[in-house]
């Protein structure tokens, strides 16, 4: 088990984000997290990567505890962000050369680890250009690179293929899948395209309203709903209704952040 | 310290890339030094008080670097959300030392855009005791590690950007007009006295002024002093707020 997850909760004020969850993820598997908007799914990941306290319950990553040892499970794992987290004013060879300082990987390997991942995601080319210059796809292609440099047990990525179109999308998953076969690195994703979970996944677990409403195999999912796809699995568990969620003070910087970009 | 190097370089290069930038920093201080130095130039001289391009250039260069130091602080709301700062935040290296390369180089940045603009007052009629300059760099540079802090502080302690305006108009541009940047302290009122005392940012002014054209208010013991202390005061509340950041 590489991460083992037990009754995780997270109260805000007034609201209870994720309620009492509990799960294991296999070693080398790809493992869909999935669930309607504002269902937990962003609240979990942080607390499974150290950037959010949990109420209570424990996490275990690498066999490493997430409250008591948060520097051992970082240098665990590698983590594609919903919002990039690359420094546009750098070239793609600086960001990851960052990243490998900041992890601490030695020097004689890094310049080789760096070339090795950027000619997988077939940046290596583009490696002196401005990261600014580069489309949404080749961006999260970018990132997908960095969050390996380090030799990460578990792969975190939160809606890897957001805004892309089906072709760079296809991409991105034969590069996941490749990696995760060459590196065995975990993967751990949410997405709201199930298809690309049909194609990829091993194990599904669903979250709504922070419960986890189901988890197992695509095909036990399949078979616990009667449904004849996961589309549909998903809507019979979750329901036909489009979930409002209040705008947070997040939506709202990331509006105002595309006005003042463009 | 490889970890401080790096995320300091990383500041230097975004600096020196963006040429928007530099220029945009420049245009400011530019405006305010043509517009005041000439426009009120004439009164000052005639009041006794001596040439006031000289009296003012200081002044505009700690505008310049607390405007810019500021801004590099509060700016780690963006990048918390959007940026790099997440990138940071879940490596395994301590939060001291990324606040603190952060800080560093955000201070170095508007140290940067200060000595541009003190360059840019030479022409206007500048001339300042060049003797004075390593001293006068020294508070350059402790206003931009100050008010880098404090802008950190703030950041670090906001959600999103919609206070960011209020912090503008109610905190820096008041530390900005009653710093003595403008007119000279002396023949103020008592209150005004009073404020301007409780002003950090006037300390640096007027080590900055007094190094470099000899005109002393608080004198440069008591400048200096001040303004250190609020310093490493400043990067420990800074770098404690941080250290509690929750994405």
């Amino acid at each position: 088990m590489i991460i083992k997850v037990d009754n995780l909760s997270k109260k805000f004020k007034n609201f209870v984000a994720v309620d009492n969850i509990s799960f294991v993820v296999e070693s080398g598997s790809i493992f869909a997290f999935l669930g309607p908007n504002g269902a937990g799914k962003t609240t979990t990941i942080k607390m499974l990567t150290t950037l959010l306290r949990p109420s209570s319950g424990s996490v275990f990553l690498n066999n490493f505890d997430v409250d008591k040892d948060p520097g051992n499970v970082r240098k665990s794992f590698g983590i594609v962000f919903q919002d990039s987290s690359l420094d546009e004013e750098l070239t793609a060879f600086e960001n990851m050369n960052l990243h490998g300082v900041l992890y601490n990987v030695p020097k004689d390997i890094l310049k080789d680890r760096i070339k090795q991942l950027l000619e997988i995601v077939e940046l290596w080319e583009r490696r002196n250009d401005q990261v600014k210059k580069f489309s949404g796809g080749m961006k999260r292609r970018l990132e997908i690179a960095r969050g390996l440099l380090h030799h990460p047990k578990i792969l975190f990525l939160d809606e890897p293929t957001l805004g892309l179109d089906p072709q760079t999308r296809n991409h991105i998953w034969n590069y996941i899948k490749n990696l995760n076969q060459e590196e065995g690195v975990t993967v751990f994703f949410t997405t709201h395209y199930l298809d690309e979970v049909e194609r990829v996944a091993s194990k599904v677990a669903i979250i709504d309203r922070g419960k986890i409403i189901i988890q197992g195999t695509i095909g036990e999912l399949k078979e616990k709903t009667g449904a004849d796809s996961l589309e549909n699995a998903f809507i019979n568990l979750t329901g036909k209704n489009i979930r409002e969620e209040d705008s947070s003070s997040i939506d709202m910087m990331r509006n105002r952040r595309r006005v003042f970009k463009h | 310290m490889k970890v401080i190097y790096i995320l300091w370089l990383r500041q230097i290069k975004r600096f020196f890339r963006s040429k928007a930038r530099i220029i945009g920093s420049v245009g400011q201080p530019l405006l305010f030094l043509l517009a005041l130095g000439f426009g009120m130039g004439p009164i000052f001289e005639k009041a006794g008080e001596g040439n006031y391009i000289s009296f003012l250039s200081p002044g505009i260069i700690g505008m310049t670097i607390l405007f810019s130091s500021i801004f590099n602080g509060v700016d780690v709301i963006w990048d918390r959300q959007f940026g790099f700062l997440k990138e940071t935040l879940v490596a395994p290296v301590s939060r001291f030392k990324i606040i603190l390369g952060r800080t560093l180089g955000g201070a170095t940045t508007s140290f940067l855009q200060g000595l541009i603009v003190l360059a840019i007052t030479i022409p206007i009629g500048f001339s300042p005791n060049w003797s004075m300059l390593p001293i006068a760099v020294v508070f350059m540079f402790l206003i931009a590690l100050f008010f880098t802090a404090l802008g950190t502080s703030i950041g670090s302690s906001l959600k999103d950007m919609q206070a960011f305006q209020l912090i503008m108009n109610f905190l820096v541009m008041p530390i900005f007009f009653l710093s003595g940047a403008l007119f000279p302290v002396e023949d103020l009122s008592k209150i005004m006295k009073y404020f301007v005392s409780a002003n950090p940012l006037a300390y640096g002014i007027d080590g900055l002024r007094g190094s470099l054209i000899g005109v002393f208010h608080f004198g440069i013991g008591v400048d200096f002093l001040v303004l250190s202390v609020l310093t490493i005061i400043g990067l420990i509340i800074s770098s404690y707020i941080f250290s509690k950041i929750e994405a």
